[in-house]
């Protein structure tokens, strides 16, 4: 019985935080893309705009919901709950930190953990084309149906490369299970550098992070590889027909890839939850990283730019310095420093997709197909059998 | 008590997945209710304790072979197809064969439990390793060769699919 | 076995099985007929995982994911098979496909 009523206590925890992180990535995507072309995003709801997401969603949910009438309805519904369920589920197995005690009650911060769950999560990848692909099919435009074909081809062939970058490490830590795989990347080698895969002897596993990512990339159909909605080419691709929550669905199911995305690299490569220096070190990062931020708002507060600042700027800097005491204090720090860590990397890798989206063209669809079967498979391949001969002769 | 319930849905996937495919006219339907069948078989083999092929059976089959059927019906037109005579020229030939395998299920399932018993299974201790290490140790051993051989097949089928489909090599 | 036992596994993939020969002779469409053959095949898998749950070993399934491979190659060739006719003769009848037919 208790076991039911933490599960689904974590579950309704995991669904909110994941909700929110989601509406908030994409006002980080938006801010960043615009601070990398010199615009300066949603401003004008809340401050720096932060309640956009807010407004967004009440948007998305008023808007009317146009339903075309030559369209396959029972499809044309079906394909976006696929999309999105997909994705969301695939975050189930994704261990945020270690065993933790709250009120005398011993779990772990993951929602389950599952002795397939990695191959549970490429499962689940394959299974959202199918979102897509009847998305495209179902709209009855040929645009969508366009978008639709393009984007099963391209995951069906980027699959491939994926599964075989995350082949390699799994020939180290020797499991499948996503908890086990971060305890795997445990200490420190020569005292400061992490036990993680992409340095662990005796194969460091650089090559194939970047080989993931590129095929994780095509996976969550970012750019520049986001051809099944190239808009100058395909109108919106698969989503054309579209509008209001169905929309959001497929909004949503791209981020939640690409959140699983960076979290699943996050725990193969990058040893999940674990902090990346040894000791005092490691645990002083956080507090400074949040008393900085504290610090900066604290000072621009106090030479306020523009009026309302003088009043906003103190409270963000109240609440950085609360959470840089929350890092001190004993109790909360065990299950805070796990999740900040965990956050960290998720979050720099998440950067790094937004980074990309900002500063890449879009590839042609024989480029990106040529791609993937001429350069990243091989790659892949090759990249597999080295990181085998030098497990074997390690022994 | 549980598996029970599971088993009963999973079969309902799995048969009813199976009778839409063979029954309905509309290829992409077909094709979408075989998906729901083979996902019904993916969840007997988590029944099963077959973890591995679970995980393979959809990544392969749904997400990889599947892919590849509703790819082609999507590029052929079958719209004229589904408005025409759905059997076959050789029904009666048909009807008898299946005729057959229906009345040999019919008979053994009229003999009832003893017919599907086998000789009793060897006492083999229960294995501490997981599913998937099991498989990795017993197809990388025992049936090294056949890997080797299915590698090879695999090729032939990869080349032979692309002279076939390329107009000009 | 814990609840369900191995028969009615059996009878299950019989059933699947003969829905799958039923499709596989009654159908006229080339990619109904293929459907069908994924049907059997994954009929006959069920029987080696349910045989090899019963028996305790793994055996029956290295049997099942080298009948996946068969089945990926299978798809892989029939289909651009399937692409080939479809491109030379504008149909995908199994009746109209019939040039070698004695």
């Amino acid at each position: 019985m208790e076991f039911f009523i933490v599960s689904t206590i974590k579950a309704l925890l995991v669904f909110f935080v994941l909700m929110t992180t989601l509406a908030y990535l994409q006002w980080v995507e938006r801010k960043v893309i615009a601070h990398i072309q010199l615009r300066q995003g949603p401003y004008r709801v809340g401050p720096h705009g932060l309640l956009q997401p807010l407004a967004d969603v009440i948007k998305l949910i008023t808007k009317e919901g146009i339903v075309p009438p030559h369209v396959n309805k029972f499809f044309y519904f079906l394909a976006p709950i696929i999309a999105v369920s997909m994705s969301l589920i695939a975050i189930s197995v994704i261990p945020f930190g270690g065993e933790i005690e709250v009120f005398g009650i011993t779990t772990h911060m993951q929602l389950t953990d599952l002795n397939i769950g990695l191959l549970l999560v490429l499962a689940l990848a394959s299974m959202g084309t199918y979102g897509i692909a009847l998305a495209g099919w179902a709209s009855n435009n040929k645009y969508s149906l366009l978008g639709g074909l393009r984007s099963s081809a391209q995951m069906v062939s980027y699959e491939l490369p994926l599964s075989l970058a995350i082949a390699s490490p799994l020939l180290l830590l020797n499991t499948l299970s996503l908890r086990e795989m971060v305890t795997q990347q445990e200490g420190f080698m020569l005292g400061f550098l992490p036990n993680w895969t992409i340095f662990q002897g005796p194969a460091p596993q650089l090559v194939g992070m970047v080989l993931f990512l590129i095929a994780a990339f095509a996976e969550t159909n970012r750019i520049p590889f986001d051809l099944p909605e190239a808009e100058t080419e395909l109108v919106a691709g698969f989503h054309a027909e579209y509008s209001s929550m169905k929309f959001a669905a497929f909004f949503m199911a791209e981020y939640s890839n690409m959140l699983t995305a960076a979290a699943v690299t996050t725990t193969v490569f990058l040893g999940g939850w674990l902090p990346a220096l040894p000791g005092m070190a490691g645990d002083l990062i956080a507090p400074a990283v949040f008393a900085t931020g504290g610090a900066v708002c604290l000072y621009h507060g106090l030479n306020p730019a523009r009026k309302r600042d003088k009043y906003t700027l103190p409270v963000f800097a109240l609440v950085f310095f609360g959470l840089a005491a929350l890092f001190l204090a004993p109790p909360l720090k065990d299950i805070a420093m796990p999740l900040f860590w965990f956050g960290a990397k998720t979050g720099a890798l998440l950067f790094v997709f937004i980074w990309i989206r900002g500063t890449l063209p879009r590839f042609r669809y024989d480029q990106l197909m040529g791609f993937c079967w001429k350069f990243l498979f091989p790659v892949a391949v090759l990249h597999l059998l080295a990181t085998a001969l030098l497990v074997a002769l390690a022994g | 008590m549980l598996d029970t319930v599971f088993f009963y849905l999973f079969t309902l996937l799995t048969l009813g997945g199976a009778i839409l495919t063979v029954a309905t006219r509309n290829a992409v339907h077909s094709a979408l209710f075989l998906i729901t069948s083979l996902l019904g078989v993916a969840g007997l083999y988590l029944l099963l304790h077959a973890e591995f092929l679970f995980a393979v059976q959809i990544i392969v089959y749904v997400g990889g072979i599947m892919v590849l059927f509703l790819f082609v019906i999507m590029l052929v037109n079958l719209d004229a197809a589904a408005a025409q005579r759905q059997f076959s020229r050789m029904w009666p030939v048909a009807l008898g064969c299946v005729a057959l395998v229906g009345l040999e299920l019919f008979y053994f399932l009229g003999k009832g439990e003893p017919a599907f018993r086998i000789a009793a299974p060897p006492p083999v201790p229960e294995p501490t390793a997981g599913n998937t290490e099991r498989i990795a140790d017993v197809l990388f051993s025992q049936y090294l060769l056949p890997f080797e051989i299915a590698s090879l097949l695999l090729l032939v089928a990869v080349i032979g699919s692309v002279v076939m489909a390329k107009k000009r090599i | 076995m814990n609840g369900v036992p191995l028969s009615w596994y059996l009878v299950l993939s019989a059933i699947l099985f003969s829905l799958g020969v039923a499709g596989f002779l009654f159908r006229r469409n080339i990619i109904t007929i293929f459907m069908s053959i994924e049907l059997m095949l994954n009929a006959v898998n069920l029987t080696f995982i349910a045989f090899s749950y019963d028996l305790r070993q793994v055996n029956g399934h290295i049997f099942t994911f080298f009948v996946m491979v068969v089945a990926a190659a299978e798809a892989a060739v029939g289909l651009a098979i399937i692409l080939t006719v479809y491109k030379n003769r504008g149909t995908l009848n199994a009746d109209d496909v019939n040039s070698l037919r004695f």
